[in-house]
């Protein structure tokens, strides 16, 4: 068992994935020379080369058509986007092609493709760079949609990613890259698609991902000081979803609080919602909240933004109201 | 170009200097955040190509873009403010470093997706032509914008359409710590307008007065309805990509011998030497810039911070 940061835990993961597996290569913008733009592949040019460890010119539909080419042919790149939200410049590989050629030519089409990117808000980057719209992406049959939110999941799950034949989309955010935690030595594969109980409670479910464990786990402290026993579910995974951990901690608190960090106009929790009222309309003791984005986006002024962004407040908040 | 213009572009290159160094300071302090793409070592492009513009002409770039703000009139204290995110900025704090714009001035923005806004460009001129104006549009963008297809796509409409764009290429060298070689097929952009049947030129951007001439020229060009016209200008920036920037992919004996070059030392020489101007009278132009900059960062110190409801503003019209 080590306790290392995230930064260092999806660096891990890339690292032995390509020294166990020569088909594995990394390509995107500042991923060699650079060592990435959040340092994540810092060292990897100069023990892989640059064949391994491509830089490409600024091009991302080229770069997830590219990857897309070289998976399909049997290789297994990791493409990178610098941030998520260059991945709309690459929006038709992404959904038009990566999320169909499996299905389309009835799978005769394999796609063993990881896109890795870097979502959120919180660093004052203003409206173009701060997106968190990991909905939208889990939106495609076809397309997976990875966010951890701890160490040994995004270790775990990156690992899961880079050997699975499905294209996935791997979201890391922004302003995590420095959380530390527990990851056990050795190979701990995390399998894609199961939410895992982040903290355990019996008066109140939060459902939650990414970077809105970290604010629910904030919550929940302080909850806990007036006796509120929250349980946290972390979706790690957006598609395929989950739900069973969800469903069975509801049926036990009888009340949600759904917390994501992008809007909440058709987003992450209004899914959750609608699944817990079909699946557990019996058991619900009070209107499930949601807790999201104010609907704007989002400016650079530090104290606008972080009034827009969901703070461990709102949480309490939520929570308060469902009891 | 008489003696008052010359110490106007004088002035506004030192003025740029000045704003990117104190913007330096201001975010080592924390008083500036997010992105921050300072523009030193550029000065004399936009600087040269914007005095070569009639007022009428719209002006448009990427995330560096504080420099060109300051070219197209907005006053330093706006931009200054924009910088630390008060209401009193050119974006009323809402944009920051990135994205400053004043279409009043015709500065149509600060755009921070790399190429984005060549497309964009591309449909301001057409507009314009649609709308039977005799405007042009001059579209400023790196060498690292030119390999995105934005750039292909919008080159190629404004060809088809004879649209009147000048297309600037900011040829500094690297998009981020990626050179130009290493990303681009080809190594002279001008080439790449070659490709759309699109007249071009590459000049020396160190030198303000050859930007300046190459811009008359290719406006000129443009606006005779003669479609879009590509110049690349040589450039170099002799600080990081963005504040924060590791560096490992230079030499700083190579920033040093751009360095000898510095836009501002070879046009402050170039007066002098052809008596347009004294040393003294430079100095004291280099002493009022630091004044004005010094007084913009007293006024966005003062300034207020943008309000909650200036949050929920804008998100649409009505
Ligand atoms: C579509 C997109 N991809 C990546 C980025 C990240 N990025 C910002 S600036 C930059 C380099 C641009 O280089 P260049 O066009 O040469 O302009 P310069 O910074 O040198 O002025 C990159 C990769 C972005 N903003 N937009
Ligand atoms: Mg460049």
């Amino acid at each position: 068992m080590s306790r290392i940061t995230m930064r260092e835990a999806i660096s891990q993961a890339l690292w032995e994935e390509m020294e166990r597996d020569p088909a594995v290569f990394i390509m995107g913008e500042e991923v060699g020379v650079w060592g990435g733009s959040y340092a994540v592949t810092k060292g990897f040019y100069d023990h892989f080369g640059g064949d391994r460890v491509r830089d490409t010119p600024i091009a991302e539909a080229g770069i997830v058509g590219a990857a897309i080419g070289a998976a399909l042919v049997g290789q297994r790149p990791v493409a990178e986007l610098m941030t998520i939200n260059f991945a709309f410049v690459a929006m038709d590989h992404i959904v038009n092609e990566a999320a169909k050629l499996h299905y389309m030519f009835a799978g005769q089409f394999k796609l063993p493709l990881v896109i890795r990117t870097v979502g959120g808000g919180g660093r004052q980057l203003g409206a173009t760079h701060s997106q968190t719209p990991d909905a939208i992406f889990a939106h495609f049959p076809g397309l997976k949609v990875v966010a951890p939110s701890t160490p040994e999941d995004a270790k775990g799950l990156l690992k899961s990613a880079i050997r699975s034949d499905d294209p996935i989309l791997f979201i890391e955010h922004a302003t995590m890259y420095q959380v530390r935690g527990d990851v056990a030595d050795g190979e701990n594969l995390i399998p894609i698609g199961k939410s895992k109980i982040q903290r355990p409670g019996k008066d109140v479910t939060i459902v939650t991902y990414s970077k809105g464990i970290e604010i629910s786990m904030k919550a929940a402290d302080e909850l806990a000081k007036d006796g509120v026993e929250a349980e946290i579910v972390d979706l790690r995974t957006l598609r395929p979803l989950d739900m069973e951990p969800v469903f069975e901690s509801f049926k036990k608190t009888n009340r949600a609080v759904v917390v994501e960090e992008g809007w909440k106009s058709f987003g992450v929790g209004s899914e959750i919602a609608s699944r817990i009222y079909e699946e557990c309309f019996d058991y619900v003791d009070a209107p499930i909240k949601r807790v999201a984005q104010d609907e704007v986006p989002l400016p650079y002024n530090r104290t606008l933004e972080q009034a827009a962004l969901p703070q461990a407040d709102d949480v309490i908040a939520a929570v308060k109201e469902v009891l | 170009m008489n003696k008052k213009e010359h110490l106007e572009l004088y002035h506004q290159m030192v003025l740029i200097r000045r704003v990117e160094e104190r913007g330096a300071e201001l975010y080592q302090q924390g008083k500036i955040g997010g992105f921050m793409h300072l523009y030193i070592g550029q000065e004399a492009v936009s600087t040269g190509l914007i005095a070569a513009r009639q007022s009428n002409d719209r002006v448009i770039t990427a995330y560096r873009d504080h420099g060109v703000a300051i070219n197209c009139g907005i006053p330093v204290n706006e931009v200054v403010a924009e910088l630390m995110g008060k209401a009193t900025g050119v974006s009323h704090g809402k944009g920051g470093s990135m994205h400053m714009a004043d279409p009043k001035k015709n500065f149509w923005g600060g755009h921070a997706i790399v190429g984005a806004h060549l497309p964009i460009a591309t449909g301001m001129a057409l507009g314009d032509k649609y709308g039977n104006q005799n405007n042009v549009t001059i579209c400023m963008f790196g060498d690292g914008a030119t390999n995105i297809g934005f750039f292909h796509e919008a080159l190629n409409m404004s060809k088809v359409w004879d649209l009147p764009v000048l297309w600037v290429c900011e040829n500094n060298k690297y998009g981020m710590g990626t050179a130009v070689n290493r990303a681009s097929a080809v190594s002279s952009i001008a080439m790449k307008a070659r490709g759309y049947d699109m007249p071009n030129e590459c000049v020396e951007g160190m030198d303000v007065m050859k930007v300046y001439e190459a811009a008359q020229k290719a406006i000129e060009t443009v606006r005779s309805g003669k479609g879009p016209f590509l110049l690349e200008i040589q450039t170099y920036r002799f600080r990081g990509h963005s504040m924060g920037d590791p560096e490992r992919y230079r030499k700083q004996e190579e920033v040093k011998k751009w360095e000898e070059s510095d836009p501002i030392g070879v046009y402050r020489n170039y007066l002098i030497e052809n008596k347009i101007a004294s040393a003294r009278t430079l100095d004291e132009l280099d002493e009022q810039s630091m004044d004005e900059v010094n007084k913009a960062v007293e006024f966005a110190e003062a300034s207020p911070e943008p309000t909650m409801e200036d949050l929920y503003k804008d998100v649409y019209v009505e």
